[in-house]
C-alpha cells in the first residue's frame, strides 16, 4: 500500500520531465494503436506496453545512439525509448511503406538499427542471445558500447535465458539483461511456470550482478539503470535488473482477458500506473504544477496525433517488392 | 452428417483417444485450463484434468526432448505448438533423435508422438508466425508428416496420428481451422490412414495435385474453369509423408496433364519431388511439361499487399492451368 509518492529527490526537474514526457509518448501511442485495431486497421498482432512504461524509459534514458536493444513482442514502448520516431512505429503496425520495417515486419519484427534497435521478435528467447553476441563483438572491437535485452518473465525459462547468462559471465560481456516481470506469460503464472520466481536469484546463481526494482517506479528504474548501465560500460561485466511490474490489457489486443487473473488485481495494479504515479509525485513535491504538466501532456498528444495521421496517409508497400532484401545483393 | 469446424472435428478426435487410451496426454503453452490459444483442447482440462493437459513454460526444445523420452517409455505424448514455427527450437531432437530412435535401437523402441500446430501464410501473422516447411520435414526419414484439408479428415488423420507407433507432425493450415464441413457421429470411430490421398473433385482434362490451404483457392478455379469447359480434377494427398503416387498416377493417366499447387516453397519442394517422380513412372502419360505454382521463395511479409503477393491464389492457379491446356 503506497501513501505518498516523492519524485527522486537526487533528479533534477529536467529529468523528470524529460522521464514524464517519455513514458506518456509510449502510452499515448499504444492508446493510439488499441483505437486503430479496434477500427480494424491494424491486420496482424498487437502486445501493448500500456502499464510498464517506466521500464523502456528509465533504462533507455542512460542509453547513446550506437547503444542497441533487442527487444521483444512487447516491443513499441523500448522502440520508441531508443527513438524510433511515433509515426515509424505507427506506420509500421498499419503494414505502410513509411514504417521502420518498410511493412515487412509489423509489431513483431520491428527493428532500426540507425537508432540502435536491432528487433523486436516474434519468438520468445532468441534476443537473448543475439544481445549477448552484440556484446561479444563491442568487447571483441574494444567498444564502450552496451547491449539491452528486454524479456519478459516467461523467456526466464527458456533455455536462451540461461545459456546467454552463462556465457555472458563467463566472457564479461557488456550486456545488460533487463526482465520485466509482469508475472504472467501469455496467461500462465510465472510461479506456475517455475519454483523460483525471484529472477535476481537466478542471476546471482551464474555469478552475475543484480538488483531487483519497483518497475512501476521510473525513478526507482532509472537509478537502478544508472548503475546497471555504469557497471556494464566499465567494463565489469553483465548486469541483471528485475523490473516487477504488470500489463494492465490483455497479453495482445483482441484477445480476452479473463480467468487467469482476477479483476480486483487489475485493478490494484492499474492504481500503480507508473505515468500517474510521477504526476503525483512531481505535484506533491510542488516541483511541477498541473498546468506545466498538462501542457506536456498536450503536446505529446498533438504529437502522436500528428505521427498517426502521417502513418495513416503513407502508402502501402509496392507488391514487386516483396523479395527485395533477402539477401545483400 | 452434422457440420462442424476442423479445430471442433480435431478436439473430438484428441478427446475420443484420450478417453480411449489413458497413456495419452498433451503438453503445450496455455493447452490446460485456457483450453489452447487455438481451442484445440477446449473443456478438456475439466474432463481429464491437469497431469494429462500439462501447460509447459516457453521451453519448446526442452520439453520436446522430455516427450521424446516419455514416448521411449510407456506414454504417449501430443505436443500442442499453436503456432508451428515454434518447434524449430527443437531441430535438433526432432531431425537426430526423434526422427531416428527407432532406426537406432534396431525396432525395440516406438516412437508415438505427435507434434502439432499451425502452419500457413494469413492475416498478416508475418514472419515468425507463418512457417509451412513441411517439404523440409518430408526429407527427413522417419516422420509422417499429414495435412488434412478437412474437418474430416482433421478428426480422421489426428486419430491415425495419436495411435501410431511413429512420430507424426500434424499440421493444421491457419485459415482452415475456423472452416467448417461434414464429420461422421461421434460415435463413428474413423480413422484415415496415411498415405491415401483424396480426390476432391473429378475431372478428365487436368491433374491438380495441392496441399493445405492451396486444395481449397484449387476448387474454387475448378469451378470457375468448369464454365469454360476445363475438367480438373483437384487431389487432395492429406500426407505429404507417406506420398500417395498411386493415385496422382491414376489421374495423371486420366488427364495428362498436371499442376502441382503448392504455398510452401518451390526449391526441392513437394511439386519437384512428384514431378520427379511422374517423369520415372509416367513420363510416356504427359502431353505437357508437369507444371507447379508455389508461394514466392521469401520469408514471409507482414503487410497485406505483400502477403498477398507471395502466395498463390484463385487467379494465379486459374492462370497457371489454362496455359497448362493451351500447351
Ligand atoms: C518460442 C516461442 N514460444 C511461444 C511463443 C508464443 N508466445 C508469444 S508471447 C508469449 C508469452 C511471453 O511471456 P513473457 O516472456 O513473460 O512476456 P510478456 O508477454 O508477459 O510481455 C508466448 C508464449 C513464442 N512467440 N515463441
Amino acid at each position: 500500500m503506497q501513501t505518498e509518492t516523492h519524485a527522486g529527490a537526487d533528479l533534477n526537474l529536467d529529468t523528470l520531465l524529460s522521464l514524464y514526457r517519455g513514458m506518456l509518448s509510449i502510452r499515448k501511442i499504444e492508446e493510439a494503436l488499441v483505437r486503430l485495431y479496434q477500427l480494424g486497421h491494424i491486420p496482424g498482432a498487437c502486445h501493448t506496453y500500456i502499464g510498464q512504461e517506466a521500464i523502456a524509459t528509465g533504462v533507455c534514458a542512460h542509453l547513446r545512439q550506437d547503444d542497441v536493444v533487442f527487444s521483444t513482442h512487447r516491443g513499441h514502448g523500448h522502440a520508441v525509448a531508443k527513438g524510433v520516431p511515433p509515426e515509424e512505429v505507427i506506420g509500421e503496425l498499419l503494414g505502410r511503406m513509411t514504417g521502420c520495417s518498410r511493412g515487412r515486419g509489423g509489431s513483431m519484427h520491428l527493428f532500426s538499427p540507425e537508432v540502435g534497435l536491432m528487433g523486436t521478435t516474434g519468438i520468445v528467447g532468441p534476443n537473448l542471445l543475439q544481445s549477448t553476441g552484440a556484446a561479444l563483438s563491442f568487447q571483441l572491437l574494444r567498444l564502450d558500447r552496451v547491449s539491452v535485452c528486454f524479456f519478459g518473465d516467461g523467456a526466464v525459462n527458456n533455455g536462451a535465458f540461461h545459456e546467454a547468462i552463462n556465457m555472458a559471465a563467463i566472457w564479461d560481456l557488456p550486456v545488460l539483461f533487463v526482465c520485466e516481470n509482469n508475472m504472467y506469460a501469455t496467461e500462465v503464472p510465472f510461479a506456475y511456470a517455475t519454483r523460483n520466481t525471484d529472477v535476481v536469484a537466478r542471476a546471482a546463481s551464474y555469478g552475475v550482478a543484480s538488483q531487483d526494482v519497483d518497475g512501476n517506479d521510473v525513478v526507482a528504474v532509472f537509478n537502478a539503470s544508472a548503475q546497471a548501465v555504469d557497471h556494464v560500460r566499465g567494463g565489469r561485466g553483465p548486469y541483471l535488473v528485475e523490473c516487477r511490474t504488470y500489463r494492465t490489457r490483455p497479453h495482445a489486443e483482441g484477445m480476452r482477458d479473463v480467468g487467469y487473473r482476477t479483476q480486483d488485481e487489475v485493478s490494484q495494479w492499474k492504481q500503480r500506473d507508473p505515468i500517474a504515479a510521477l504526476r503525483t509525485a512531481l505535484y506533491n513535491d510542488a516541483m511541477a504544477t498541473e498546468e506545466q504538466l498538462s501542457a506536456i501532456e498536450e503536446r505529446v498528444t498533438a504529437t502522436v496525433d500528428a505521427a498517426r495521421e502521417t502513418a495513416e496517409s503513407s502508402p502501402f508497400p509496392d507488391p514487386s517488392t516483396a523479395t527485395s532484401h533477402i539477401f545483400s545483393e | 452428417m452434422r457440420e462442424i469446424t476442423y479445430t471442433e472435428a480435431a478436439r473430438e478426435g484428441l478427446d475420443e483417444e484420450m478417453a480411449r487410451d489413458s497413456s495419452v496426454f498433451v503438453v503445450g503453452e496455455g493447452i490446460g485450463k485456457r483450453g489452447g490459444n487455438f481451442n484445440t483442447t477446449l473443456g478438456l482440462f475439466d474432463k481429464y484434468g491437469p497431469q494429462r493437459l500439462r501447460d509447459t513454460p516457453i521451453a519448446e526444445r526442452g520439453f520436446i526432448g522430455m516427450c521424446t523420452g516419455a514416448a521411449m517409455t510407456g506414454t504417449r505424448p501430443v505436443v500442442d505448438f499453436m503456432f508451428f514455427d515454434f518447434i524449430l527450437d527443437a531441430t535438433g531432437e526432432m531431425i537426430n533423435q526423434i526422427a531416428k530412435m527407432q532406426y537406432m535401437s534396431s525396432g525395440r523402441l516406438k516412437m508415438p508422438i505427435v507434434l502439432r500446430g499451425c502452419v500457413g501464410v494469413g492475416g498478416s501473422s508475418a514472419t515468425h508466425h507463418s512457417g509451412n516447411y513441411y517439404s523440409f520435414y518430408s526429407h527427413v526419414p522417419g516422420w509422417r508428416v499429414v495435412l488434412p484439408t478437412t474437418p474430416r479428415d482433421a478428426k480422421g488423420l489426428l486419430k491415425s496420428a495419436i495411435r501410431s507407433d511413429d512420430p507424426v507432425l500434424f499440421l493444421e493450415h491457419k485459415l482452415l481451422l475456423n472452416t467448417r464441413g461434414e464429420v461422421p457421429d461421434p460415435d463413428v470411430d474413423e480413422l484415415i490412414p496415411f498415405g491415401k490421398a483424396s480426390v476432391r473433385r473429378e475431372g478428365t482434362d487436368v491433374t491438380a495435385v495441392a496441399f493445405g490451404m492451396m486444395v481449397n483457392r484449387t476448387l474454387e478455379a475448378a469451378e470457375t474453369l468448369a464454365q469454360d469447359g476445363i475438367r480438373v480434377e483437384v487431389i487432395d494427398p492429406r500426407s505429404v509423408a507417406p506420398l500417395d503416387m498411386e493415385t496422382i498416377l491414376e489421374s495423371l493417366a486420366k488427364t495428362g496433364r498436371m499442376v502441382i499447387v503448392d504455398e510452401d516453397y518451390g526449391p526441392a519442394g513437394m511439386g519437384a519431388e512428384i514431378a520427379a517422380l511422374v517423369a520415372d513412372r509416367a513420363f510416356d502419360e504427359l502431353d505437357a511439361p508437369v507444371r507447379r505454382v508455389n508461394g514466392v521463395h521469401t520469408p514471409i511479409p507482414y503487410s497485406p499487399p505483400l502477403e498477398a503477393a507471395v502466395v498463390p491464389n484463385r487467379d494465379t492457379i486459374i492462370g497457371a492451368i489454362r496455359d497448362l491446356v493451351a500447351e
